[in-house]
C-alpha cells in the first residue's frame, strides 16, 4: 500500500491521466496533485493518485545532489523493479 | 521511451555510486568511533528497498538502522481491525486495501471473516471502492487504513461527491507525531531518524523543524531507490557526527519544504487528528485521522451500529497477546526476541501484523533471512544488527 510508484504520463483527461508505469498503462486520478500535469511528465502515484508532478530540472538536482557526494558503474537486476510492477498490477481493473 | 527507461537513466541504482557511498559511510563511522550508532527509518519502503537490494548486509557493522512504525498494516490497532470485521460479520459489504485482509483483529481477520461468508471486496485504489458503490445499491463500507500520502486519496474521494450508499471506516493515521513518541521512549537508541519520503511528499519537510528542536535529534528525508537511502544514511550519520540536529530533505526531486498544499487542504478538510492508539507502539497523541463532524453522514461509525462487545463476547484474544510487534517497531527488539516468530507466526498463519505486510518488519525478515555472518567461518547465526541480507533466503521454520 505505501508503495509511492513514478510514472510517466501519455493523455490527460479532465480528473484523470493514462499513465505508463513500465509498460502497464492505468488511470491515474488528478484530484491531489498540485500542478497542471502534461503528456511527457513524470508523476509520482500512490493508490491510484497522483501526489507529485516531478518536474524534469528537480530531477537533475538531485542527480548534482549525487554527483557532489561521489566522484565515481555494472549491472545488476533490477529487483525494485519487480516489486513496482507487483503494486503496478495489483492495480487489477483501475484501468 | 517507456518509464523504465527513462528512470534507469536516472542512475539512482548505479553499483560504483553505492560502492563510494558506503565507503564515506564508513568512514564517517570510524570518525564517530563508537558502535552502533543507532537510526530509525520511518517506513515500510524503506525496509523493502533495504531488504531487496542486500543493502543491510553491506552496511557497515557500526550503524544499526531500526526499522520503525512505518508500516501502516502493522500499526492498525486491534480494535480497528474489529470494527472492520464486526461490521462485515453483521452483513455489511467492506472493500478495503489487500494488505488488510491477513492483520489479525482480536480472534479473526478480514481474510477469516471472507472465508465464513462475509462480503469482503479488495480494491487497490479508493476510487475503485467509490465505482463499486456507484454500481451496487447496498451500503459499502471503506475500511481505510494507511499513512498521509493514502489519507489524501480517502480525502478526495470524500470531497468527490461519492454516492450516498458510499461510507469511509477511518482507521488512518499521521507520521509526525509517532516519532515523537519514539523520541521521548526511555529505553531508546535513535540518534537520528529517516523520514519517509512519500509522507513528506505531503506534508513536506518542514513538519520535522519542530520536532529537531525538540528532540535534538536531526531528520533526513529519503527517497527509496538504493542510492537515495545510501545517501540518506550517510547524511544522516554526518549529522550526528557533527551533532547538528537540523533536517535535510536529500529527496528534492518529490520533497518540498511546504509539502503538496492542495493535497494538505484537501487532507484537513475531510480529516481531524485524534490521539489513538496505533499497535503495539502507545497511545499517539494526535496519531489517528477521523472524519470530521460535517463528513458524519460518510462515517461507518456514525452511520452503523459497530458491535465490538458483541464481537469479543464471541471471540476472546488468542495468541495475539504474546505478539511483541510494538516493541520491534519501537526498535527496542528484533523478531528474534519473539518466541512467536518462525513458528507460530509464519507468513500464511500471522499472528502480529509485522509478519502480516510485505513492508512488515518480521516479514520481511521472514522472506529474506539473517544475516550470514561471513566473518567466523560463515555459520549462519541471525542477529538483530544488520540482520537482513537479499539473495540469502534462509528458512527459520519449517513452512
Amino acid at each position: 500500500m505505501c508503495l509511492g510508484v513514478p510514472g510517466k504520463v501519455l493523455v490527460v483527461h479532465e480528473t484523470s491521466a493514462t499513465v505508463d508505469f513500465w509498460g502497464l498503462r492505468k488511470e491515474i486520478r488528478l484530484d491531489v496533485v498540485d500542478e497542471p500535469v502534461q503528456p511527457g511528465d513524470y508523476i509520482l502515484n500512490h493508490v491510484g493518485y497522483a501526489i507529485r508532478r516531478i518536474p524534469p530540472e528537480e530531477v537533475d538536482a538531485t542527480l548534482a545532489l549525487y554527483e557532489e557526494l561521489l566522484k565515481h558503474a555494472v549491472e545488476q537486476p533490477d529487483l525494485m523493479a519487480a516489486d513496482i510492477r507487483g503494486e503496478i498490477a495489483a492495480a487489477g481493473e483501475n484501468t | 521511451m517507456s518509464a523504465a527507461a527513462g528512470f534507469n537513466e536516472l542512475k539512482f541504482r548505479d553499483p560504483l555510486r553505492a560502492r563510494a557511498l558506503l565507503e564515506r559511510l564508513g568512514t564517517t563511522l570510524e570518525a564517530i568511533g563508537r558502535t552502533p550508532v543507532s537510526v530509525m527509518h520511518v517506513c515500510g519502503s524503506h525496509e523493502q528497498a533495504i531488504a531487496r537490494f542486500g543493502l543491510r548486509a553491506t552496511l557497515p557493522r557500526a550503524l544499526n538502522v531500526i526499522m520503525g512504525p512505518g508500516c501502516p498494516v502493522c500499526i492498525t490497532d486491534v480494535p480497528e481491525v474489529d470494527e472492520g470485521v464486526a461490521l462485515a460479520r453483521q452483513g455489511v459489504r467492506v472493500a478495503t486495501y489487500g494488505d488488510m485482509m491477513k492483520v489479525p483483529g482480536t480472534k479473526w481477520s478480514l481474510a477469516d471473516v471472507q472465508a465464513r461468508g462475509g462480503r469482503i471486496d479488495v480494491v487497490y485504489s479508493v476510487s475503485q471502492a467509490v465505482e463499486l458503490a456507484r454500481r451496487i445499491e447496498e451500503p459499502l463500507v471503506f475500511f481505510a487504513t494507511g499513512f498521509e500520502t493514502t489519507a489524501v486519496a480517502t480525502a478526495a474521494a470524500v470531497l468527490d461527491n461519492p454516492p450516498p450508499n458510499f461510507f469511509v471506516l477511518s482507521a488512518h493515521k499521521y507520521i509526525p507525531p509517532v516519532m515523537e513518541i519514539v523520541a521521548e521512549m526511555p529505553e531508546t537508541r535513535v540518534e537520528g531518524f529517516l523520514a519517509a519520503g512519500h509522507a513528506a511528499t505531503i506534508t513536506g519537510w518542514g513538519v520535522f523543524e519542530r520536532f529537531v528542536e525538540r528532540h535534538r535529534l536531526p531528520v533526513v528525508v529519503a527517497g527509496f531507490e538504493p542510492l537515495d537511502i545510501l545517501a540518506g544514511l550517510l547524511r544522516l550519520v554526518e549529522l550526528i557526527r557533527d551533532g547538528r540536529s537540523v533536517v535535510e530533505n536529500m529527496y528534492p526531486r518529490c520533497v518540498t519544504k511546504d509539502g503538496n498544499l492542495r493535497a494538505q487542504e484537501q487532507l484537513w478538510r475531510v480529516f481531524r487528528p485524534i490521539g489513538g492508539r496505533w499497535r503495539g507502539i502507545a497511545h499517539v497523541p494526535n496519531g489517528n485521522l477521523r472524519l470530521r463532524s460535517e463528513w458524519s453522514r460518510l462515517d461507518a461509525r456514525q452511520q452503523f451500529d459497530i458491535d465490538l462487545q458483541a464481537l469479543w463476547d464471541a471471540a476472546p484474544p488468542a495468541l495475539v497477546q504474546q505478539c511483541i510487534c510494538g516493541e520491534i517497531m519501537a526498535g527496542l527488539k528484533g523478531p528474534h526476541d519473539c518466541a512467536l516468530f518462525g513458528r507460530d507466526c509464519i507468513p500464511e498463519a500471522p499472528v502480529g501484523a509485522c509478519m502480516v505486510s510485505s513492508e512488515g518488519t518480521c516479514r520481511i525478515w521472514h522472506e529474506y533471512g539473517g544475516h550470514p555472518d561471513l566473518s567466523d567461518g560463515g555459520t549462519e547465526v541471525p542477529h538483530y544488527t544488520n540482520a537482513v541480507t537479499a539473495g540469502g533466503r534462509h528458512d527459520f521454520c519449517a513452512r
